[in-house]
């Protein structure tokens, strides 16, 4: 093996490494600075963009309270035409290009997932 | 349920009516009559929620009058629509803290529906459209690049690219050359600049969604199908770019500048065509929800004094006479008023007998009237109507997830980055490997390149993502045809997996109502002369005609069915416990049990021993007495469905326990159940008892399903691993079920169960063919066949092969539709 090849293997950990950190590391990283909701009127309302992926994908809010989500969904691309909660039974149709209002509210604290109808898109509701 | 009413008249509104009078009702809305909103709110959990939506409602200016109704979770606020709006209400209610939403027209059941069918259309056509083009591009790409090929191969300076393409090359080059030799005289890099725009081209506007959605989820930190297209088919493209703008480069390191844009146009073709197939077959999943939205009448014929008008169905209201016609569609909820016909239930509960209706019968909307015409009364309309609830309960059922997709979640959750992992080490071992074995370095590389390519667009995360979801939908719409509503994938899988059938007697087994089955005279001397069965049933059904008792509804109902005159008691007592007494005819008539006889001083030994038999038969018996003398003897069962006893052999051959629990003494219970064919019976349980004997079942092990009406035996139902509630046709609203069947019919619990059972296999099937086809995939795009086969996959087969797998994942669920 000559000086070629350590290269070409070098280059391909740091790239194995480096896909590795950004889509699990980083992302947790990225989910934990998600910011808190905004308390409008008394209930808690967060816009997420709704485009490939879940924007903000994490959302905190607080446990025992009503949740106002207002998913926006710039696409129409099929993967991301449901949104699902699981936890409340609550599976919703977004229209593409529209802003759609899902309302519930978390009982106690704890992560309530959500996802596309396919269960490809992740997004996180984590209650305080 | 909770409703509490605050009744306060808007201090701005002008007094513009005399005290004590109100506005004239007219069609427009006049100043000063007031609009009512139904506002749904969330959030509510108790009366002092309630109390505080009533209160900021009732103080917000404008409105009239306002009622919040903590069970149904909405508002329902008259207001004056020149003091304010919808919207300011939902404001103020969103102010209280609790979710408010003003109510959307286009969010009934229906409509939403009809939006996402045309959106699934629009998506399938431009799929299509896209597919046929790029196609169309990749084959003359395919044909231009073969001169390129052989100047490349006739240089002697590498491998072709891609194996497919070599192979195509060798078996169509020497037909190419005849048919086309001027292709062969175009210099090389006009060939090359040719294919750069093509590739262009396709990349940008057919496939330029795999590249914008591929970013948007990077930025995300999320990659999905659309990440390996990109990266693959981008990678490809951006060294053909460079092999094409400076060949000279790699050139001069041993490399033969080759291109891959034949392959790139390919693979988005052929990836394109399996996502339309996709989309075409997912349309299919939901065909029978769609069937169930379209069966609702755009129109309705409702009578308007003499007149016969025909109005929208959503301008329907609760109240108002429709009329229909043979061969009609039902438009709405009612309860028949006039006339008769025989209405065909069977889209709505599989029931494939048309079903009489009579006046006071109710007919369901949607449905389709036979050969006669009726009048009937609107009863429930829009979104609370059996059809809307219907098609709303299998839409949330379609998009629920069933537990046995959690592994494939947690797959997919990492699947992506794991694969472009995976062609990282692939490029780096095949580059060394080739290296060290004495190729040059450039083409080392042209083979790294091909096998890690083929790795990123070979790998499917969609197949798995597909395995579970579209079962679910398919079956839940074989369901609907079916007349069994399956409320969603995890009553599914726990359906599929029941050990043991439970069924509450009454209502499921049997009928639920009584039915007189003997009628007994006593022995000739002592009954008294000119009487007869018809004659003693007559007399008697007069005399109950007066009672509720469901012993004596009985008695009416037989007397009316075998023709005999029911007349009016002169005079009627009812002894509580004990039965009834009175004058019918000049006749002094006593019916009941033996106490009452012996209070009217009868004898009942003469027929003591048919009571006996009856009551062995599982029947409830009544004395009659006619003027001081014993007549004779009226006994009545509920009796078990026709389909009882077929539909527990079926269970059975199914491999099912199957248990009778009953509030009845054992010996009806035995008899019912020796009638049925069920061997373990649970005689004599109260409604809490049927909870205890269901856990006690789950205790030793086993999976119950509890099959009940759904009303009295909602908490069993709760309890059972999978409740099944018999609905009867239009009371969907049987909450407490996982299951609801729409036909009072037993054979639906054994459809209910069979179904699921396939759908759990039509699951696993799926799994385990989207996981397999990734666990050998892969590794043979990465060449691990290679070293002892020499088979290496290019990247257009691997395409083809992955456009494949999702396509026949979806296709395996749509085989449940003929369950």
């Amino acid at each position: 093996m000559g000086t070629l090849d350590f290269i070409i293997i070098a280059l391909a950990l740091a790239l194995v490494a480096w896909v590795n950190w950004y889509f699990f590391l980083a992302e947790r990283a990225h989910a934990a600075a998600a910011p808190a909701a905004a308390r409008a009127g008394g209930v808690q309302e967060v816009t997420i963009a709704v485009e490939g992926g879940y924007e903000p994908r994490t959302i905190r809010v607080r446990a025992g309270e009503p949740v106002r989500l207002v998913f926006d969904r710039r696409e129409n691309a099929s993967c991301s035409e449901e949104v699902v909660f699981g936890d409340f039974g609550i599976r919703k149709y977004l229209p593409a290009f529209e802003k759609t209002v899902v309302e519930l509210t978390p009982p106690r604290p704890g992560t309530y997932d959500f996802t596309c109808g396919m269960s490809m898109l992740h997004g996180k509701l984590v209650a305080e | 349920m909770t409703i509490t009413k605050i009744t306060k008249t808007a201090p701005t509104a002008p007094s513009t009516h005399p005290a004590g009078t109100s506005p004239a009702p007219s069609p427009a809305s006049p100043p000063g009559s007031p609009e009512t909103v139904v506002i749904p709110v969330t959030g509510m959990t108790c009366a002092a929620c309630q109390g505080r939506v009533q209160r900021a409602l009732s103080k917000t200016a404008g409105v009239v009058d306002a009622n919040v109704n903590l069970m149904m979770g909405s508002a329902t606020v008259a207001y004056d629509a020149r003091t304010t709006t919808p919207g300011t209400l939902v404001e103020a209610i969103r102010r209280t803290g609790y979710g408010a939403e003003l109510p959307r027209a286009e969010e009934s059941a229906f409509d939403e529906q009809d939006a996402r069918d045309r959106a699934q259309e629009e998506e399938f056509r431009e799929l299509r459209t896209k597919a046929i083009a790029s196609a169309i591009v990749g084959v003359v790409a395919m044909l231009l690049s073969m001169p390129l090929m052989a100047a490349g191969a006739r240089a002697a300076r590498g491998v072709v690219a891609d194996p497919f393409m070599r192979w195509a090359m060798d078996s169509l080059t020497p037909a190419l050359r005849g048919a086309a030799p001027w292709l062969y005289a175009i210099p090389p890099a006009a060939i090359s600049w040719t294919l750069l725009a093509l590739a262009l081209g396709v990349m940008g506007w057919a496939g330029r969604h795999f590249y914008t959605r591929a970013w948007s989820g990077f930025r995300h930190h999320s990659a999905d199908m659309n990440t390996l297209i990109a990266v693959g088919t981008g990678a490809a493209f951006a060294y053909s770019v460079i092999a094409t703008v400076a060949p000279g480069f790699f050139v001069a390191h041993g490399v033969a500048p080759d291109v891959y844009y034949e392959a790139v146009v390919i693979i988005i073709a052929l990836i394109l065509t399996g996502n339309a197939f996709e989309a075409r077959a997912k349309r299919r999943t939901s065909a029978a929800l769609r069937a169930l939205a379209q069966l609702r009448p755009a129109t309705a014929r409702v009578a308007r004094g003499d007149a016969e008008v025909d109005v929208p169905v959503e301008q329907v209201m609760s109240g108002d006479v429709i009329v229909v016609r043979p061969g009609e569609r039902v438009p709405v909820d009612g309860e028949i008023v006039s006339g008769a016909s025989a209405v065909d239930e069977s889209m709505l509960t599989g029931e494939s007998i048309p079903v009489e209706k009579q006046p006071g019968d109710r007919v369901i909307g949607g449905t389709i009237n036979g050969t006669g015409a009726f009048r009937y009364r609107a009863t429930t309309v829009g979104e609370a109507s059996v059809l809307s609830r219907i098609v709303r309960l299998m839409r949330d059922a379609q998009g629920s997830r069933a537990p046995v997709q959690r592994l494939a979640d947690r797959i997919s959750a990492v699947f992506v980055p794991v694969v472009i992992s995976i062609a990282v080490v692939t490029f780096a071992t095949w580059f060394v490997a080739s290296h060290v074995a004495g190729s040059t370095p450039g083409a080392a590389a042209v083979r790294a390149f091909a096998a890690a390519v083929a790795v990123l667009i070979i790998a499917c995360p969609c197949a798995m993502g597909l395995a579970v979801p579209t079962a679910v939908m398919v079956s839940t719409g074989r369901g609907a045809e079916l007349g069994v509503l399956i409320k969603g994938g995890e009553a599914l899988q726990r359906a599929g997996d029941v050990s043991v059938v439970v069924f509450d007697k009454t209502g499921t087994v049997t009928e639920g109502k009584p039915a007189v089955t003997d009628v007994i005279l006593a022995p000739a001397p002592a009954r008294g002369a000119g009487l007869d069965e018809r004659r003693l049933l007559s007399l008697v059904a007069s005399l109950e005609g007066s009672s509720e008792h469901p012993l004596a509804e009985a008695i009416v109902r037989r007397a009316r069915e075998v023709g005999v005159p029911v007349g009016t008691a002169e005079s009627f007592q009812s002894h509580t416990g004990r039965g009834a007494s009175g004058v019918v005819e000049g006749h002094a008539l006593a019916a009941g049990n033996a106490a009452l006889m012996r209070d009217w001083g009868v004898d009942v030994a003469p027929l003591a021993a048919e009571v006996e038999r009856l009551g062995g038969e599982g029947k409830t018996t009544m004395y009659v007495d006619v003027d001081g003398r014993l007549a004779g003897v009226i006994a009545a069962a509920d009796p078990i469905k026709p389909t009882s006893r077929s539909s527990v052999e079926r269970l059975r051959a199914m491999g099912l326990d199957v248990v009778m629990l009953t509030g009845d003494t054992e010996r009806t219970a035995r008899a019912v159940a020796r009638a049925a064919g069920i061997d373990h019976v649970v005689a004599g349980v109260l409604p809490e008892g049927k909870v205890e004997e269901v856990r006690r079942l789950q205790g030793e092990g086993k999976v119950v399903a509890m099959v009940g009406d759904g009303i009295n035996d909602a908490p069993a139902l709760a309890q059972a691993d999978v409740g099944i509630a018999m609905g009867g046709g239009t009371d969907i609203a049987a909450e407490a079920g996982d299951v609801v069947l729409m036909r009072g019919d037993p054979r639906s619990v054994a459809d209910a169960i069979a179904l699921s059972r396939r759908t759990m296999r039509t699951m696993k099937q799926n799994l385990f063919w989207a996981f397999i086809y990734n666990v050998i995939g892969i590794p043979v795009a990465a060449g691990v066949l290679y070293p002892a086969f020499g088979l290496l996959l290019s990247p257009i087969l691997a395409s083809a092969a992955m456009a494949f797998s999702s396509v026949s994942v979806v296709s395996n669920s749509l085989r449940l539709r003929r369950a």
